[in-house]
Order: structure tokens, then sequence, then C-alpha cells
């Protein structure tokens, strides 16, 4: 082991021979691999938390189905069941709760299903209008016109005794409604 | 930029001190030679003040970002609270925030300029391809700071606009679901999609612009500053490196002090309007308070993104998702790409009549359509059916049965998309001359089973409505103008009907 050892190829095509620099490089290349994995795999999974979970879906209580009177279209909110304490208002999420019945409801997402803002229900007209780009819905949540692709997203519900039960919990886009 | 100019070499003293720091700095030898180094006169045009005036704003705009992050609270319950605590007690808030937003407007503005400067001068050509390619990136990352900073001001209009954003990004096949989840941190927008937008808004950009600035300036300093471009001399290969330092040695001349001249008298220019747009305009919003359940809210973005809105409102429906998703991707590589396809022969912009018509049509599309998001006329006027008043002059001389139409037209909320008299929504035709457009029969099928943009409003009309509706829209017309007949009804006096 001389010092003058030297690192560079002397023919090509052949291994360099291995000696103590040309090991000390490798080991510190290979430790800096190993470790750059090591302490990058959990910051990539810190940052890709949210998507543990697949989908985020729970029953949600609305409220009292007295609340909802049969032939009308109210607007319910509800706390979304994730959250962090400090969301403040943006906990909250608005819908539009559509008795038809004595039992049979629809609830519709507050996003256009074109670019999400919040439809308005007239119910003199008896449709949905958005204020952004135009879309407008019939009472049954069908497309009216405008721009929206279809018709507006509807949450899946149940009657538990008598409470209107939706589910719910993420905000609703075209490729993972409600 | 401005010069960190050493110590004058007047004072022995001076002297010294200046050279007991550059024996250990060895700024003359590092720093010194880009701030005097030689640029052609030809650049030190006033055309040239726009790249300069871009970095300004950008210094300007982490001081007072800094200033705001004193204050600021980018936690979803007490951002909008701190915004509000800085415009009306935090001594002086309203001014820094009026400065940032100022800022970012000027530098959007400014940038906008150079990046048209460029283009036109031709300074993307040979051996300038990087310079631009790092420039387009620069730009995508300021308005990337442009929309993180609409969300940072939490308020509705930012609520919402982050859900447009939130949307196209949802249109992504398979993926969608997942981006959204990532993007906002959770679910829904809330605190963390905050958090990640202060993160990116903050720390990522801001770090990227940084080392990207001093890429493009570094470009800048060895490949030389673009000369101005003469109509006829065509950039090659062979000759352009040669050409450029031969005009430099014959009519070259040092950047500082002669070249930073204009660049420091528009700065100070810049600078001055800034105070006085902080100052008399003040800071924009907070509006309404992001709180999701109040939604009579009518979301629009800042100006840069008011185009984009409206190219979302007017393109067909069945184009709309591939072309949001495509279409961005395509137009960067054209622009990334445009100095490997368009690399030699003529700079000047006199010989280049395709770049002018490109930035001129360009800037029309932009300049319609952030017009038409500014009115936004394909929205309903929500309000329209409640709070206009008909006109009297279509109320005046009606029968009983035409009020009661004239009524029905206000109550069903025609007026929200059709307007009277001027007043009322742009969606659908004015109705003061529809009985000039449409017979009776048409507009009762027009009215029950809708058609292109109307919904169909026959399950919530009953016959005497519709009967009385039609009637007041059969006066519809000018005095001077017969009513629209139908042709498949012989108008020959006395023929059956």
């Amino acid at each position: 082991m001389a010092d003058g050892d030297d690192p560079k190829h002397e023919t090509p095509g052949e291994l360099p021979p291995v000696n103590r620099r040309g090991f000390l490089m490798g080991l510190g290349v290979t430790l800096n691999v190993i470790g750059a994995a090591m302490v990058g795999v959990p910051v990539v999974g810190y940052i890709a938390g949210a998507l543990r979970q697949r989908s985020y879906q729970a029953w949600i209580p609305l409220g009292q189905v007295v609340d909802f009177p049969e032939g009308e279209c109210r607007l319910a909110s509800y706390e979304n069941p994730y959250t962090v304490p400090w969301d403040g208002f943006t906990a909250k999420v608005p819908c539009w709760v559509r008795r038809k019945g004595a039992r049979d409801f629809q609830v519709f997402a507050i996003n256009c299903a074109h670019l999400g803002c919040p439809v308005r229900w007239f119910p003199e007209s008896q449709l949905f209008m958005c204020p952004c780009h135009g879309g407008v819905y019939y009472a049954d949540g069908s497309r009216a016109s405008g721009p929206p692709p279809r018709g507006l997203y509807e949450y899946e519900y149940e009657l538990r005794g008598k409470e209107l039960w939706v589910r719910g919990g993420q905000i609703p886009t075209l490729s993972g409604p409600v | 930029m401005s010069a960190e100019a050493k110590p004058p070499e007047e004072k022995s003293t001076l002297v010294r001190i200046g050279e007991w720091f550059d024996m250990r700095l060895s700024f003359r030898e590092s720093i010194l030679p880009p701030i005097v180094h030689k640029i052609p006169s030809s650049s030190g045009s006033w055309w040239y003040v726009f790249g300069s005036a871009t970095l300004l704003c950008f210094v300007m705009q982490i001081v007072t970002g800094m200033c705001l992050a004193l204050v600021y609270v980018p936690a979803a319950d007490q951002a909008w609270n701190s915004l509000e605590y800085l415009n009306y007690q935090q001594p002086l808030g309203w001014f820094l925030r009026g400065l940032h937003f100022w800022g970012s407007n000027f530098m959007v503005t400014l940038m906008t300029i150079h990046l048209v400067q460029v283009f036109l001068f031709g300074a993307f050509k040979y051996p300038r391809e990087l310079t631009w390619v790092v420039g387009c990136v620069l730009f995508l990352c300021v308005i990337g700071m442009a929309f993180t900073g609409q969300v940072m001001r939490f308020d509705q209009d930012a609520y919402w606009g982050l859900g447009i954003g939130i949307a196209i990004m949802g249109r992504f096949p398979v993926v969608g679901e997942s981006l959204v989840h990532l993007v906002l941190g959770g679910p829904i927008i809330g605190a963390e999609a905050l958090s990640r937008f202060f993160t990116l808004h903050v720390f990522v950009i801001p770090g990227v612009l940084l080392m990207l600035i001093g890429l493009h300036l570094w470009l800048v300093i060895k490949v030389g500053i673009n000369e101005w471009p003469m109509p006829g001399r065509l950039v090659t290969r062979e000759k352009y490196l040669d050409d450029y330092h031969e005009e430099i040695e014959r009519d070259g001349e040092p950047f500082v002090p002669q070249g930073v001249r204009k660049d420091l008298v528009f700065s100070g220019l810049v600078l001055i309007a800034l105070f006085a747009a902080a100052a008399i305009l003040g800071p924009d919003g907070p509006n309404g308070q992001p709180d999701p359940t109040l939604i009579n809210t009518v979301p629009r973005p800042d100006f840069f993104f008011l185009w984009l809105f409206a190219a979302l409102a007017l393109l067909p429906p069945y184009l709309e998702t591939p072309l949001i998703l495509t279409a961005p991707l395509v137009l960067l590589a054209l622009a990334f790409a445009l100095p490997f396809y368009s690399n030699l022969g003529e700079k000047s912009w006199k010989r280049r009549p395709g770049a002018w018509i490109l930035v001129i049509t360009v800037f029309l599309m932009l300049g319609t359509l952030a017009y038409l998001g500014l009115s936004s006329p394909w929205s309903p006027h929500m309000d329209a059916w409640s709070g206009v008043p008909t006109p009297v002059q279509y109320v005046r001389g009606r029968t009983p049965l035409e009020l009661q139409g004239a009524i029905l037209v206000q109550q069903k909320q025609c007026r929200n998309c059709h307007s009277l008299g001027g007043q009322g929504g742009l969606r659908g035709p004015a109705l003061d001359d529809i009985a000039t457009v449409q017979t009776p029969d048409e507009m009762i099928r027009q009215v029950l089973q809708g058609d292109g943009n109307m919904p169909a409003y026959g399950k919530h009309l009953r016959p005497q409505e519709v009967t009385a509706l039609i009637a007041f829209l059969k006066t519809m017309r000018p005095a001077y103008e017969p009513p629209q007949q139908n042709s498949t009804v012989p108008s020959v006096p006395g023929a059956p009907g």
C-alpha cells in the first residue's frame, strides 16, 4: 500500500484496482445513499401523509329530519369528520338537503360540478345557480345549462331514527365525487 | 442592480482598510469584474430596464413579505383575523400589505414586459438559449407566487379560488383525487391546505426563485447581455460571438456606472409608483371571512388569473377537460423550446412580423378574456330578480294578464339571465325585443323545454302562468318593428290559418 497508488484507470475496460482510497470513496457514497434513503423516505411519507387514507368517507349526522320540510330544499352544514383543531370556519361544510317525501331525500354537495364554486338554490324557479361560470341545475341535481359536465354531486344518505345522516368527508371533484 | 461600491481610493487609510478586507475576500477578483464588465453601449437603452425593475420588485417582495410574516398567522382559524389586525391595528400594517399586494402586481407586469421585450429583441437566440429557459422557469415561479399569495389572503375569494384550482386538478383521470388530497394535505380546504400554500409561498418558491435569479444573472453576465438587434444582422453560430466581442471592443461601456444609469432611474420611478399605489390605493381585502357556509359569495380571482377564469367559462364543455389538462403543458413546451426551433437568423423585431403578430394576438386574447372576466356576462345576476325594477315603459298600458306575466319574469328569476332595459343578467338574450325574434309558439317551446343554455321550466310553470308570461313577452318589441311571424302560417288575408 504505497502512498503513490494511482486512483485513475490505467487501462480502459478494466476495473480499477481496489485500494484504500477507492474503498473509502465507495463506502462514503454508499453510506450517503443509504442515509439519504433513510431520511428521504420518511420525509416523502410525511409530505404525502394525506394519501395514507385511500378515501375520506364517514357517516355524519346532518340534523333532525323535522328540520327539513317536505317539498323544500334547505341549506344544511356539518363539521367535516377529518379536521384539525385550527381549521376554524373551514371545518364546516355546507350542503343542500332536498326532501321529496317523508323518507325520500336528496343531499347535494355545495360545490358546482364545473369548478367547485358554491351553488345557490332558487325555490321560485326551482333551480340551483352557480355564481362563477353560470352553471345551472334542476331541483333533482341534474344539469340544466352552462359548463358543468355532470349534475350536482350527491351524498349517500340514511335515516337513523329521527336523524338524517350523510356519507361524506372530502371536497368533491370529478375524479373523487363526495 | 445597484453597485456594492468599493471604498474609493482617495484616502490612504480607506485604501488600507479596503485592501485589508480585499486580501481576505478577494472581491477585486471575484465580484468586481462582473460589476464593471463591458456591455455593448447599444444595450444601454430604455428598453433594457424591465429586468432590473422586476428584480427590484422581487427584493421589495422579500422585504415586505418578511414584515408581513411578523404578524400574519398562517393558520386557517386565525389568518383572516390577522389580516384584519394588519389592516386596522398594526401601525402601518395596511401600508405594508399595500406594498406587498401592489409589489406583486408590479412584479407580474414588469416581468411580462421584460418577457415581451426579450422575445421581440430576439434575445433568446444563440447563445442565450439557457437564459431564456431559466427565465421561463422564473416566470412560472412568479405566477406560482401570485397564486399562492392569493391563497394567503385567506378570505372567501381565496377559499373558492383555491377550490377552482382543486377542481381543475380533480379532473385528472385516476390520480386526480390523490393529487387533490396531496395538494390540500387532507380531504378539504382547511388548515393543512393553508399551511402547505404558506410553505410554498414563503419557503419553497422563493428559494427556487433566489437560485434561479442567480443563475439568470450569471448567464447574463457570462454570455453577455443582448446587443441592440440591427435589422439584417443575422445570428450565425460561426460569427456571432466574434461579432459580439468585436462590438464590445469597439463600442462597449462598463455595466457600472454607464450601463446602469437608466436602470437606476427607472427603478427609482418604480419605487415611487409602488409607494404611491400602496399609499393611495391601499391593500386588497381581505373580503368576507373564509366561512364555506356563507355561500352568497361571488368568487373572482386576482387580475392575473381573470383571463383563465373567463376561458373556463367560455370553453365548450366537451373540450374543457382535455384542454385544461394538456394545453398548458403544450404551450409551456412550445415556450421553453423557442430558442431551439428559432435559434439563428434575424433578431430584430422589424424583420420578424410573426413575433409581432404573436405578441399582439396573445395580448388581445388575454385582454379580451380578462375584460370578460371582469364583467362575467355568463354568470346569472343572482339578485336581479328581486333587486332590479321592471322598467316603467314595459308596465305602462299593459293588460292585467300581461302585468301578471311581467311579475312572473321577475318572480321566476328570468331576469337573473335576461336583461330588461339594460339591467339584469347577460347569459341569455335581452328580452326587450324578444317578440321581434321569436313567435309566441317558439317562446312557449323555449320556456317549457329549454334549449341551448336555457333550463326547461315546464315542470315549474302552470299553464295559466305560461299564458301570462307569453302574453307579456308578446308585447316586448319596439312600436316600429313588427312581431316575428311563423313562416309556416300563410299571412295572406283570408287564407286558412
